[in-house]
């Protein structure tokens, strides 16, 4: 029976079909699924902040961007993925209220869009899907059978990237 | 054993009591207000203060999925807050009906003027809580204009949970539960003080270590 794997905020967790990982609920947070389509592992990230540098308590590396992805990275080459195969897809990111004098911690979710495009970047992962910004939530799924990426909203509707 | 590194996790069992008046009257306040707004007795149960880890503050109301709303306000003053007032929807639907003077089971999703609506319950429950609080600590706090989301408790949660996350890897929740008589509307109000001004709160109402 496939597994469905539910990946926590501020959390991550790597897997191999036919198991599927799913995140509940993201807001400014961003949920990153890696995948390798030819070993079919992969991972999902829930990350919740930027920058672990710029935070007091850095204290759970799978909270921030800079330091899940390097970390899931690694666990899903420890099951046999192959970096230079893995691509990844992003959904998340959201304002979730407006203000007229929006500070910068309301723009959270766009800036922790940003960190992740940097992070990947630097790992030199391909993002080949992009669904972030928006004022809405999203549950994520990432099926490790094909690697198709769920993305379930409230008014949204769905779509699979 | 996690290890807790947050100043929050140190706070004594007198400490949480105070924590907790400081609820029951801000929540008393509000409660009181609401009920005259919508002319039906609210009962509130007693507020639970938690220090929970920040992924599981969604499941106090049903799980990071659960459809809700939830009005924010920021709170300005000696000791930055925030506050959430959050509703599942059918709550949310049959208040509006409540306020607008409509039947119930009339709202299926809300218009802008039904939006104005909630976030003006919010602003009035949070003002009764803070003055409240303000009386209490001698300090003076003042509520932001609202904000409303109708979402999934995780995503609206997020907000709030970002800005704590900085500081550590846990809230403290002073959270009350209101329903009506009716059992009509359900909702959860929440005061989650910024880390810095818990010992400031603490030192107020004279329980500081």
């Amino acid at each position: 029976m496939p597994e469905l794997i539910k990946v926590g905020m501020a959390d991550y967790k790597v897997g191999r079909a036919p198991d599927s990982l799913i995140s509940y609920g993201l807001g400014s947070c961003v949920g990153i699924a890696l995948y390798d389509s030819m070993t079919k592992i992969g991972g999902l990230s829930h990350i919740m902040l930027p920058d672990s540098k710029q935070a007091r308590s850095a204290e759970n590396p799978a909270k921030f961007a800079d330091t899940a992805l390097p970390l899931m990275l690694d666990e899903m080459m420890k099951l046999g993925a192959s970096k230079s195969r893995i691509t990844a897809k992003i959904a998340g990111g959201a304002q979730m209220f407006t203000f007229a004098n929006a500070t910068d911690i309301m723009r959270v979710g766009e800036r922790n869009a940003e960190a992740v495009r940097a992070v990947l970047r630097k790992l030199d992962i391909r993002i080949i899907a992009d669904d972030t910004g928006g004022n809405y939530g999203r549950t994520v799924e990432l099926k490790l059978d094909a690697g198709k990426y769920r993305i379930k909203t409230i008014n949204q509707g769905e779509k699979e990237l | 054993m996690e290890r807790l590194s947050d100043d929050m996790l140190k706070l004594s069992t007198l400490q949480l009591d105070a924590l907790r008046e400081v609820g029951n009257v801000g929540a008393g306040n509000a409660a009181t207000a609401l009920s005259q707004i919508i002319n039906q007795k609210i009962d509130m149960t007693v507020p639970q203060v938690a220090i929970m880890p920040l992924g599981e503050v969604p499941d106090v109301v049903g799980g990071p999925d659960a459809m809700v709303a939830g009005v924010y306000l920021r709170v300005f003053g000696a000791a930055p807050s925030s506050i959430l007032f959050l509703l599942p929807r059918d709550s949310a639907f049959y208040l509006v009906d409540m306020l607008m003077g409509r039947q119930e089971g009339y709202t299926t999703s809300l218009s802008s003027m039904d939006e104005s609506a909630l976030m003006e319950i919010g602003n009035i429950l949070a003002g009764a809580y803070l003055n409240a609080l303000s009386y209490f600590t001698n300090m003076t706090m003042l509520p932001s204009i609202p904000a409303l989301a109708m979402d999934m408790a995780g995503a609206i949660l997020s907000v709030i949970l970002a800005q704590l996350g900085q500081m550590g890897d846990h809230a403290l929740v002073i959270e009350t539960e209101f329903t009506t008589d009716s059992n009509g509307v359900k909702g959860h109000f929440f005061l989650i003080p910024d880390p810095g001004s818990l010992s400031t709160i603490l030192a107020a109402i004279g329980v500081k270590e």
